[in-house]
């Protein structure tokens, strides 16, 4: 379709409101502006964890390397871990929440403002809480899922297992806030005509993983208050000695553990469901077999967290439970993956970067898919399990699958969010290094676990055969850091350029392509009335020929809420109470209290606060 | 540019990532000791024919996808100027048969899965030999209860009979696993787990805690002797000679002035107080492990080291420059005195 350049006035209005500036970035509770905060946050955290896997890598390149220590190494795969999981790929896909679930489906802003501000706030703290573990020269060490009994204050005296407890404590705060807010908005703020079968599959997905969170989080919830009291108070939920079970700590965490990796997925299919239809011409195919077929996966994944116990030696009749269960799942999850080829196939398929992230997330999750049935056989998996070919599994699902979805949505939403087409040259550089890279690293994982590599060990010794496949990944890791500074220098190079992406560079189907971009503070200067599914090509084809480029107009008389600090004065307030109580020995209780107090004053003052 | 050079020549690259794979995988006993693939007892076996099933059926699954997947990439290329697409919203037969034909494979993987689960849950039989296996932070306990006999990181089993594995921890959860005789089973602190398996061949080996147990995890392996059953009655025998010695007896004559120097350092520097040196009727669960065939085994520190009179000195002498985090404390030897107690360790055969 035809890019108008826009005209200088239009191009030169402020992006994200009217309001520019650091306090106004503090203040905002505008949904844009909350999902670039976690955007950038995240982006941080992304590279960050990958720094972390280099370093790991660099440590297995080559059989009883000192590179890192036992210590070192224990504390960074458990960071890279958390860090990926809490820290990357969760507020990744909440930047997509924020930014689009309300364009998506027709509306100003979320349910509730400041309570999006309050859970971006949160989650900002409790990164930087984790983190703040390094500069103690205690990082969390006991593994991204802290089995117990290692846990306990017996076998991990230090800080580190406090810092990983209470860190998840705040995250989950952040996490459970957000879909609150997130389950409301979806169902309650939709424009005019859309149906929930007319939502855009990217909502449908994010709406089930709302559900998911808001299902699961209050377990990890309670697993890690329990531990909490085991650590703190002295109780002995998980502790054998006092009459606890660590193998509880299992059932729980991973009751919430299994759902959290569709918490993870979900929202890249979403993703991917948004941008295969778009650069193929053509409705996605089957639509609803794809929302009925994310909702049994979610359903069904919380079924299914045994099997991650498999060699705890839970009973042939519990063993064949999980094992039906998890292969349950690759049946809708098959129906995607079919859904998604069959919407290319007859298309028009126009190679842009964020079709080829989509493509390469298709190809990829297969793989994951594929050995995920294999470990669903619990006496294979009793082979499997805790070796790098589980590693690799998840790595193709949570790499290849969500990184690549996720980063298929940041080339397609780019020129939305910050009015620039990233560069098509140095993205498809991006793909080509970052597939070759990712396969490098994780494909021979597959083998090296087969023939008996243990995960989660700081060095192997020569003469089992690791040493060529180590060596193989650890130069695929490298392929995987040019890919990522290709990225960074796209980026960089893009914000250089004058900010003219036309409202809808890729002639899209959904609502937020009407409307200029970036979008106004208010998005929508009327909100829109919506005749079907794919809306606005909907419009279009009613039309009979694209849109003009939509104007800029003054949002003067349309009503948004109030910027306010008082999520930001709560967020630290709640991240007052976790660090005093984790001080409580050398501070006393009076530091409690006074945070309790702080939080109470967040919370009290926030309420009373005019609206607007 | 790359996707084109691809199209142009796909068969080519077909081959290479075959070939690669090929590269990856080439097997042979002999370089992949601790590998899954290569079976010498009957529950590895089990797994291993489990995993070849489901791997055959993910082949097929994963050609036949990601070619139509690759087919759909150079077909439908759109080129500038084409017509908007036939826009197809779905079609109830495909989506039904692409719904019924994963179900299919997957009841086909779920028969011989539920079959291998009862299989290898079944409890063995009373003519199985019964070890005990108790995990300690980083090493591991057997005990042999039909023989009385206790030793540490290096398991002799005789070929062909059942071994009934019985299992615990002193401290953590750890797990318990010898790719090529059987698979993983977790040890638990307050419960008892079991596994059993068969040796089918002769050999020596390894395997390692699977079960992420501290700082130290990473060093903590163990090895399966497997034995012709003459020979691992030889061994038992052998071992019911290491006992204490009736009390009143008189002292064996030593080897050597380091070997008695080293018998008195045993006990002067405390090594005495968490490593046992008889094999029969040893107290259960210590904190270090039994050394009464010490001199016989291949590894010391659970796999860390190979077993030389140069590294027993060396560990002696700095076990937490070595392992960091162990249990065993540096006791600020002399090189001397390292080298009369590893002297004296490596006469325990």
């Amino acid at each position: 379709m035809a890019t108008r350049v826009l005209d200088q006035h239009h191009a030169q209005a402020p992006a994200h409101g009217d309001k520019t500036g650091v306090w106004s970035w503090i203040t905002t509770v505008d949904h844009k502006r909350i999902g670039l905060l976690y955007g950038a946050t995240a982006f941080f955290f992304f590279l960050l964890g990958g720094v972390e896997a280099l370093l790991l890598r660099i440590q297995l390149g080559s059989p009883e390397n000192t590179f890192l220590s036992a210590e070192t190494y224990n504390q960074l795969f458990t960071m890279h871990g958390t860090t990926m999981i809490f820290l990357a790929i969760m507020p990744l896909s909440a930047m997509f929440f924020n930014y689009l679930i309300p364009l998506q489906i027709g509306a100003r802003d979320v349910a509730f403002p400041r309570l999006n501000a309050f859970s971006y706030w949160v989650f900002l703290l409790g990164g930087l809480f984790l983190n703040a573990s390094f500069l103690f020269g205690a990082a969390p060490d006991q593994g991204w899922f802290g089995y117990a009994n290692l846990t306990s204050k017996q076998y991990s005296p230090g800080l580190n297992v406090d810092f990983w407890t209470l860190g998840l404590q705040i995250l989950g705060i952040a996490s459970l806030a957000a879909a609150v807010n997130f389950f409301v908005t979806i169902l309650n703020m939709r424009a005019p005509g859309m149906t929930l079968m007319r939502m855009p599959m990217f909502v449908w997905m994010s709406f089930i993983t709302q559900v998911l969170l808001l299902l699961a989080f209050p377990v990890i919830t309670v697993a890690l208050i329990l531990l909490m009291y085991d650590r703190f108070f002295g109780s002995s939920f998980f502790v054998p000695a006092g009459g606890g079970d660590p193998l509880l700590w299992q059932h729980l965490f991973w009751i919430f553990g299994h759902p959290e990796v569709y918490i993870l997925i979900l929202p890249a299919f979403g993703i991917v469901s948004e941008v295969l239809p778009v650069f193929s011409r053509k409705p996605l195919f089957g639509y609803a077999a794809m929302v009925f077929s994310g909702v049994f996966i979610a359903f069904l994944g919380f079924g299914v967290w045994s099997h991650h116990m498999f060699s705890t030696g839970m009973g042939p009749l519990a063993d064949t439970f999980f094992a039906l269960t998890t292969m349950l799942i690759a049946i809708p999850t098959g129906v995607k993956i079919f859904n998604w080829i069959g919407t290319m196939w007859g298309g028009s398929l126009q190679y842009k970067t964020p079709l080829l992230f989509a493509i390469g997330f298709i190809a990829m999750f297969i793989i994951g898919g594929l050995s995920g049935v294999m470990h669903s056989s619990p006496p294979a998996d009793l082979q499997q399990t805790d070796t790098y070919f589980v590693v690799a599994h998840f790595h193709y699902v949570l790499f290849g699958g969500s990184i690549f979805g996720l980063t298929a949505g940041a080339y397609y939403w780019w020129p939305k969010m910050f009015g620039r087409l990233l560069n098509e040259r140095l993205g498809k550089l991006h793909f080509w290094l970052m597939l070759i890279g990712f396969n490098l690293t994780f494909f021979p994982m597959h083998f090296v676990g087969l023939h008996g590599m243990p995960r989660r060990v700081y060095t192997y010794p020569e003469g089992l055969g690791f040493d060529l496949m180590n060596q193989i990944e650890t130069a695929g890791s490298f392929v995987l850091t040019v890919a990522f500074l290709v990225f960074l220098y796209n980026i960089f190079q893009t914000s250089r350029q004058p900010a003219n992406a036309p409202a809808d560079p890729w002639n899209g189907a959904t609502l937020e392509w009407s409307i200029p971009s970036p979008p106004p503070e208010f998005n929508f200067a009327e909100i829109p009335t919506v005749r079907g599914r794919d809306a606005l090509w909907e419009t279009k084809r009613q039309r009979g020929s694209t849109l003009p480029e939509p104007a800029r107009v003054s949002g003067a008389g349309i009503h948004m809420p109030n910027p306010s600090y008082w999520p930001l004065v709560t967020a630290v307030g709640v991240l007052a109470v976790f660090v005093s109580l984790m001080v409580m020995g050398y501070t006393g209780v009076w530091g409690v209290a006074a945070s309790i107090a702080l939080l109470f004053l967040g919370v009290y003052k926030w309420a009373y606060e005019p609206a607007g | 540019m790359l996707l084109r050079t691809v199209a142009r020549r796909p068969f080519r690259w077909v081959a290479a990532v075959c070939l690669l794979a090929l590269v990856l995988t080439a097997c042979g006993p002999e370089n992949y000791p601790q590998s899954t693939l290569l079976p010498r007892g009957d529950f590895a076996k089990i797994a291993d024919d489990l995993l070849d099933t489901t791997v055959r059926w993910a082949l097929l699954v994963f050609v036949l996808v990601e070619g139509v997947l690759l087919y759909a990439i150079f077909r439908f290329r759109g080129k500038p100027g084409d017509p908007e697409p036939h826009q197809t919203h779905g079609n109830t037969t495909v989506e039904v048969i692409w719904t019924v034909i994963p179900a299919l494979i997957l009841a086909a993987i779920a028969v011989p899965t539920v079959r291998a689960i009862f299989q290898t849950n079944a409890v063995p039989g009373k003519d199985a030999l019964t070890i005990e296996v108790i995990g300690h932070q980083w090493w591991w306990e057997f005990r042999y209860p039909e023989f009385n006999l206790t030793t540490a990181n290096e398991m002799n089993v005789p070929l062909g009979r059942t071994v009934s594995l019985r299992m615990g921890s002193t401290d953590v959860i750890h797990s318990f696993w010898v790719p090529q005789l059987s698979a993983k089973r977790d040890v638990f602190p307050n419960r008892e787990t079991r596994m059993w398996f068969s040796a089918q061949a002769e050999g020596d080996y390894p395997g390692q805690c699977a079960e992420f147990c501290g700082i130290q995890h990473g060093r903590m392996s163990h090895r399966i002797k497997a034995q012709k059953p003459e020979e691992f009655k030889a061994w038992v025998a052998h071992m019911q000679t290491l006992a204490a010695k009736p009390a009143g007896a008189a002292a064996a004559p030593a080897a050597s002035p380091q070997y008695a120097e080293g018998e008195k350092l045993f006990t002067a520097k405390g090594c005495i107080a968490c490593h046992s040196m008889v094999a029969v009727n040893a107290p259960k669960g210590m904190v270090g492990p039994n050394l009464a065939n010490v001199g016989a085994r291949s590894y010391i520190a659970a796999g860390t080291l190979k077993n030389t009179d140069a590294n027993l000195a060396r560990w002696i002498r700095d076990p937490q420059g070595i392992k960091k985090g162990v249990l065993m404390p540096n006791l600020g030897l002399t090189e001397a005195e390292a080298q009369a107690l590893a002297a004296y360790l490596r006469a325990h055969k």
